[in-house]
C-alpha cells in the first residue's frame, strides 16, 4: 500500500513536469504569431512608438489597407497563385505516373529505375550548371522557370510508391488483368481513386513549396511582372525597401515612412493567411504524409 | 537476352510509357546539369562554353583551398551546422516524449495544432518576423531591453555573436514540433502490452519512457541522426542568405552562400567555373559523409538508411 501511494507521487511529479515542458514550449511558439498578429491589428503610431507587446493597441486595419492599396503586393499574389497551381498539377501527376510502375514488383529493370532517380537525391551539378542549363533551353525570365525544374521530388515518388504498395491489393491487379484490363485503364479506375489520402499529401506539400520558394525566382527572374509573392516580401521585409513611388495616392506616399512596419506586419499575415487558413483542416494529411514517408519501402 | 527484353517492352509497355515522361525529365533537370560539373575542371570561357572551354585541371580548388574565405566559409559551415545539430536535435525527441505522455486528448491535439504551424511559414517570412521580433526599437526584444535597461537595445542583426543563437534558435522554433512527428509516429507503434506488462512490474511512467518509448524509437532516432550528419555541409542556404548582412558576414559566410555569390552574385567578380568547383567539393564531401556514417550506423545498430 505504501509502495502503491508513492509510486502515484512519483508520477504525480512526472506529469506535472511533462506538461510544463510542453505548456512552455506551446506557448513560446505561440506568443511571436500572437504578437504579429496583434502588431498587425494595431495602429501605426503605436507600433513605430513600440507599445504593443501582446494585444493590439488602438485597433484598427490600417495595415491591411495599406498592403491592399500595394501593387506590387496583387501582383505577387496573382502570380504565386498562378505558379502553385500549375506547378502543383504537374508536380502531382509527375509523381503519380512515375511512382506507380515503380510499385509494380514484377516490372523488370524495376531497381535500374529507382537507382536512377535515387541517385539524384545524393548528388547534383550544384548551382551554376543549372543556371546555364535554364540559359541555354531558354527558361531564364519566362513563366517555365517557376514551374518545370523541380518538377516532382524524388523523395515524394518514393512515398507515394510506399503508399501504393502498402494500401492497394495485388490480388486487385491479378482480378482486373484476368478480365483484361490493361495498366492504362487499372491505373486510372483503380489506382487513383484509391490514392486519394496521398494524393491530399502530394497536393499540399507542392503547394506550399511553391508558395513558399522564393530562391529560384530570385535566381531566375529579372522581369519584376513575373516575380512571386516571396520575392517582393524579400525586398520588403529583409532589404527593407518600400518603395514609395509604388503608390498611386500621393497622401499614402507621405505617411508611408511612419507606416513602414505596420505595413510588414500586416505583409507577414497577409501572405501566410492562405497556409494557416487551410492547415487545421489538412494536418492530418500531412501527418499521413510523414508517417508513410516513415516507413521503409 | 534480346528476346527476354522485347517481350518486357512488349508485355509492360504501358508502364514503361508511364515511366518515359519522369525519367526523360530528371534525365534534362538533374542529370544534364550533372555534366556541368566538368566546369570545376575548366576555365569557362563565355564564348565557348561549357563543353568548349579549356580544361585546367585541378586549377579552381587549388585556388578555392589557398583562399582566406576556404578557412571562413568551412568553420561557418561546420560551427552552425554542429550547433543547430547539438542544440535542435534532442528537442523534437523530447518534445515528443513528453507528448506521447499527454492523457488529455483534446489538450494534445490544440498543442500539436500550434506546434506544427510555424513549419509552413516561408523562409522570407520567418527572417521577416526575426526582423521585427528583434527589433531594437519596434520589436519586443527592444521594448524589453529598453524596459529593464533604459537603453536602446543594439541591432542584432548587426551584431556577429548574435548570428548563430538567432540562427538557431528560430530554426528550432519553427522546426521542433513538426519533427517530432516522426517520432510520434513511431511511439503510436508500440504494443500498448508492453506498457501494461511494465505497469504490472511496477514501472513508473517516466520508468516506462526510459524503458519502453525510448528504445522504442530508437531507430528513428539513429536514422534522423545520420540524415542530419550526412547533411552537415549542406547548411540551408535561404535561411542565412537572408539573415545575412554586411556587418554578420564574417560569421554567416557559408558555402553554399559563397558559391550562390561567386557564381551569381553581382559583385561583378562572379566567375562560374570557380563557383562550380565550391559546389562540387561540397557535394562530394557530403556524399562521403553520408556514406561513412551511414556506414557506421549500420555496422553498429543494424539501423541504416539503405
Amino acid at each position: 500500500m505504501a509502495e502503491k501511494i508513492k509510486l502515484i507521487r512519483q508520477d504525480k511529479i512526472f506529469y506535472t513536469i511533462v506538461y510544463a515542458i510542453i505548456t512552455l514550449l506551446t506557448i513560446s511558439v505561440l506568443y511571436p504569431i500572437i504578437y504579429v498578429l496583434s502588431s498587425s491589428f494595431s495602429s501605426g503610431t503605436a507600433v513605430s512608438t513600440g507599445q504593443v507587446v501582446l494585444f493590439p493597441v488602438d485597433f484598427s486595419v490600417e495595415g491591411y489597407k495599406r498592403v491592399f492599396e500595394y501593387e506590387r503586393v496583387w501582383m505577387g499574389y496573382r502570380n504565386t497563385i498562378f505558379y502553385t497551381i500549375v506547378g502543383t498539377i504537374n508536380n502531382v501527376f509527375m509523381t503519380l505516373i512515375c511512382a506507380y510502375p515503380l510499385s509494380r514488383r514484377e516490372l523488370p529493370g524495376r531497381k535500374g529505375f529507382m537507382a536512377y532517380f535515387v541517385f539524384t537525391m545524393y548528388f547534383s551539378g550544384g548551382m551554376i550548371p543549372n543556371y546555364l542549363l535554364m540559359r541555354d533551353i531558354g527558361y531564364i525570365n519566362t513563366i517555365w522557370v517557376m514551374i518545370m525544374p523541380g518538377a516532382f521530388s524524388v523523395y515524394q515518388m518514393i512515398v507515394t510508391r510506399t503508399f501504393i504498395n502498402s494500401t492497394i491489393p495485388y490480388e486487385m491487379l491479378e482480378a482486373t488483368k484476368i478480365d483484361g484490363c490493361s495498366d492504362f485503364r487499372y491505373f486510372t479506375m483503380f489506382v487513383i481513386p484509391l490514392s486519394k489520402a496521398i494524393i491530399a499529401v502530394l497536393t499540399l506539400q507542392y503547394a506550399v513549396g511553391h508558395w513558399n520558394a522564393y530562391f529560384g525566382a530570385m535566381i531566375y527572374l529579372t522581369n519584376k511582372n513575373l516575380f512571386p509573392l516571396q520575392v517582393f516580401l524579400r525586398e520588403i521585409l529583409v532589404m527593407n525597401q518600400i518603395q514609395p513611388s509604388d503608390f498611386t495616392d500621393e497622401e499614402t506616399r507621405m505617411i508611408m515612412q511612419g507606416m513602414a512596419d505596420l505595413l510588414k506586419y500586416a505583409l507577414i499575415v497577409v501572405a501566410t493567411f492562405p497556409i494557416m487558413c487551410f492547415y487545421p483542416f489538412i494536418q492530418k494529411y500531412f501527418v499521413q504524409g510523414i508517417m508513410i514517408g516513415s516507413l521503409k519501402g | 537476352m534480346l528476346s527476354k527484353f522485347t517481350r518486357a517492352i512488349r508485355r509492360h509497355w504501358q508502364l514503361y510509357l508511364f515511366l518515359l515522361l519522369p525519367a526523360v525529365y530528371i534525365g534534362i533537370f538533374a542529370y544534364y546539369p550533372m555534366t556541368g560539373v566538368q566546369l570545376a575542371f575548366k576555365k569557362f570561357d563565355y564564348n565557348l562554353g561549357i563543353w568548349g572551354s579549356p580544361w585546367v585541371g585541378f586549377e579552381q580548388f587549388r585556388k578555392f583551398f589557398s583562399n582566406y574565405m576556404f578557412e571562413r566559409v568551412m568553420t561557418n559551415t561546420i560551427r552552425i551546422s554542429v550547433l543547430g545539430t547539438i542544440a535542435g536535435f534532442p528537442v523534437p525527441i523530447i518534445f515528443a516524449l513528453c507528448l506521447n505522455c499527454v492523457f488529455h486528448l483534446r489538450y494534445k491535439r490544440t498543442v500539436q495544432t500550434i506546434t506544427y504551424m510555424p513549419h509552413f511559414i516561408s523562409t522570407v517570412v520567418m527572417v521577416g518576423i526575426l526582423k521585427q521580433f528583434f527589433h531594437p526599437r519596434v520589436g519586443v526584444y527592444g521594448i524589453f531591453y529598453t524596459m529593464f535597461t533604459g537603453a536602446t537595445a543594439g541591432d542584432l542583426f548587426a551584431s556577429p555573436s548574435a548570428f548563430d543563437p538567432l540562427y538557431i534558435f528560430s530554426g528550432i522554433w519553427q522546426g521542433f514540433g513538426w519533427g517530432s512527428i516522426l517520432y510520434l509516429a513511431a511511439l503510436s507503434g508500440v504494443s500498448p502490452e508492453l506498457h501494461e506488462a511494465a505497469m504490472i512490474d511496477g514501472a513508473t511512467r517516466f520508468q516506462r519512457v526510459h524503458y519502453v518509448d525510448i528504445p522504442a524509437i530508437m531507430p528513428t532516432i539513429i536514422i534522423t541522426l545520420i540524415m542530419s550528419i550526412g547533411s552537415l555541409l549542406g547548411v540551408g542556404f535561404e535561411k542565412i542568405f537572408l539573415m545575412q548582412t554586411d556587418m554578420n558576414m564574417r560569421v554567416s559566410e557559408v558555402i553554399s552562400t559563397y558559391v550562390y555569390k561567386r557564381g551569381l552574385g553581382s559583385g561583378g567578380n562572379s566567375d562560374y567555373a570557380f563557383s562550380t568547383a565550391v559546389g562540387l567539393f561540397n557535394n562530394v564531401v557530403n556524399l562521403i559523409l553520408l556514406i561513412t556514417v551511414n556506414k557506421i550506423a549500420s555496422m553498429v545498430s543494424e539501423t541504416s538508411l539503405w
